[in-house]
């Protein structure tokens, strides 16, 4: 306790929690009120409804609505797979060698996305690779740009789980692909689900590569969100916000507790 | 424990392990090392190599414009985070209040959750009929809505302050949990006043936490492009969207190409910043990366 005396913690609350309200509540508050207003020409809305969601479900937002959550699902299973092996083969390597492949793979969270974008878009609509136009660049760029998190969210978890059962499994004879499975993957378990659940929150909320690449048959939510805004429909883009918010949080409380449950068994 | 079990081994396995980091390698080296080659490539003009267009885009005012607003507007949000984020970080962790547990875990899906909302969100509440302005408008009688900062470089700064606080704060928090309340304690019985703690106790003991996370932040949001394209202010052009109106709305790919290599340029020098704080300083990785 760094205030003693209860004027002073009052009047420290006082200052805090308005602010912490204001920076954080009123935001989040705002939207939400925003996606059920019919219309709001004075400090509140004069009515409230429930067309923009009943739109949102209807027109071509919920192909967004699907793209996204496609996207990210899969760019994340993708990303998983990889990180997990890249940590995974990254420990039996040297010092210096597994320094440099460290940063190697930690460099895709440190160039901007929009470059990113802008990489692919170029790479990509030359020869050997056909891609521009096609869903499979976004994924691409999704995957690029959450791969470095789910790289380094695993290795992080690597580092904590404990070394001896992996060495008495092979004191016991178990082989190295049988102790993978049946001792490294389920110890690391929670810390896959969380790698998970980042990646995917990272690659619903993706705008910056995905802007320069998106095909017309492939349009995610949040450039959705940006078309809608920008066009003025800013209730509309209020609730697919909304809704991306809420997928988000839906998704990784979901797995939040589905990786307690698993560090607990 | 890993690694001294690998020397024990006889070398020739340790040859055939270290391939298994082959695919990954390979994976990421199509997707991303050969595009990134590629603008690199492109930046040096279509025939022949040369620094010509590098020279020229360097030279042009836009150029210049966009990289002056993304220093600007980064290193004043970056303060702004860092500042915001010490004073909330203090009273969540030291003058507890009911609910405070519950603000610790609203600043980790902040975290998850992407940066434009907060400019939407800024659109109903400071826009120009937004909540702010109404208000006013109706308290005073006014005409004319009297706040008017958010399509300028301020709202791009209030924004990215509001979204990044939280990449401060969770390295905080967790230094100040790990943190010996026994020597505020002692601090305090010998008559040190609570400023007195946290200037002389309280902040060194941060330092750490700060610069990674102040140096993430840098990057972050010399970076951020979500909050700059939905304010679309005219004048406020930073270098990811100069990026993005070159490429997508004149298709000038060379000249993007150049600005690009700029900005990784700049961001891998800031990644380097945040790497070396860290291991300079021994903090703990400011969340993500």
């Amino acid at each position: 306790m760094l205030v003693w005396s209860r004027p002073w913690r009052i009047a420290a609350w006082a200052l805090a929690v308005p602010l912490f309200l204001i920076v954080y509540g009123l935001p989040v508050g705002v939207i939400i009120l925003a996606s059920f207003s019919g219309q709001w020409n004075d400090i509140l809305p004069s009515n409230l409804t429930l067309v923009h969601y009943a739109k949102a479900f209807r027109t071509d937002s919920y192909d967004a609505l699907r793209a996204s959550l496609l996207t990210g699902v899969i760019a994340s299973a993708a990303a998983l797979v990889c990180g997990t092996w890249a940590a995974l083969a990254l420990r039996a390597l040297d010092r210096l060698p597994k320094r440099i492949l460290d940063l190697f793979f930690f460099i895709p969270s440190a160039v901007p996305s929009v470059s990113v974008g802008l990489a692919l878009l170029v790479a990509f609509s030359q020869p050997p690779f056909l891609l521009n136009g096609t869903a499979m660049i976004v994924l691409i760029a999704h995957f690029i740009l959450i791969s470095a998190f789910t790289y380094g969210n695993v290795t992080a978890g690597l580092a904590r789980i404990p070394a001896d059962c992996e060495q008495v499994a092979e004191s016991l004879g178990a082989r190295p692909f049988y102790r993978l499975r049946r001792v490294t993957l389920p110890l690391l378990l929670p810390y896959l689900v969380a790698a998970f659940s980042l990646s995917f929150a990272l690659s619903m909320g993706e705008l910056g590569a995905t802007v320069m690449i998106y095909p017309p048959d492939w349009v995610t939510l949040p450039v959705k969100i940006f078309a809608l805004s920008d066009r003025g429909a800013i209730f509309d883009a209020a609730t697919l916000a909304t809704i991306l918010g809420v997928a988000t949080l839906v998704v990784l409380l979901g797995l939040s507790r589905l990786s307690t449950k698993a560090m607990t068994r | 424990m890993a690694e001294a079990a690998v020397a024990v081994a006889p070398a020739p396995r340790l040859n055939l392990n270290g391939l298994w980091v082959a695919p990954p390698l390979l994976v990421l080296a199509v997707l991303f090392f050969y595009p990134l080659g590629l603008i690199v490539r492109a930046s040096l003009g279509e025939e022949a190599p040369s620094l010509q267009t590098f020279e020229q885009v360097l030279r042009s005012s836009q150029f210049l414009d966009g990289l002056y607003h993304t220093i600007v507007i980064a290193i004043s949000a970056t303060a702004g985070c860092i500042v915001l984020g010490f004073v909330l970080s203090l009273v969540i962790a030291f003058v507890p209040f009911p609910g405070a547990k519950m603000a610790g875990r609203l600043i980790d899906t902040v975290i998850a959750l992407p940066t434009f909302l907060v400019t939407l969100a800024f659109t109903f509440i400071y826009g120009s009929a937004g909540l702010l302005n109404e208000t006013l408008m109706h308290v005073f009688s006014l005409n004319l809505p009297p706040v008017d900062f958010l399509y300028s470089q301020w709202g791009v700064i209030l924004a990215e302050t509001t979204v990044y606080t939280p990449f401060i704060m969770r390295p905080l928090l967790a230094t100040f949990a790990t943190f010996d309340q026994a020597q505020i304690e002692v601090a305090s019985s010998l008559g040190a006043r609570p400023l007195r703690i946290v200037r002389q106790i309280l902040l060194p003991a941060s330092l750490p936490a700060l610069v990674a996370g102040g140096s993430l932040c840098l990057l972050l949001t010399v970076n951020e492009f979500g909050i700059v394209l939905f304010i679309g202010a005219k004048d406020v052009i930073t270098l990811p969207l100069l990026i993005y109106s070159k490429a997508i709305q004149e298709f000038d790919y060379t000249t993007a190409c150049v600005i690009a290599v700029v900005n990784v340029v700049l961001s891998l020098g800031l990644y380097s910043l945040y790497r070396l704080a860290i291991a300079h300083f021994g903090g703990r990785r400011a969340g993500l990366v």
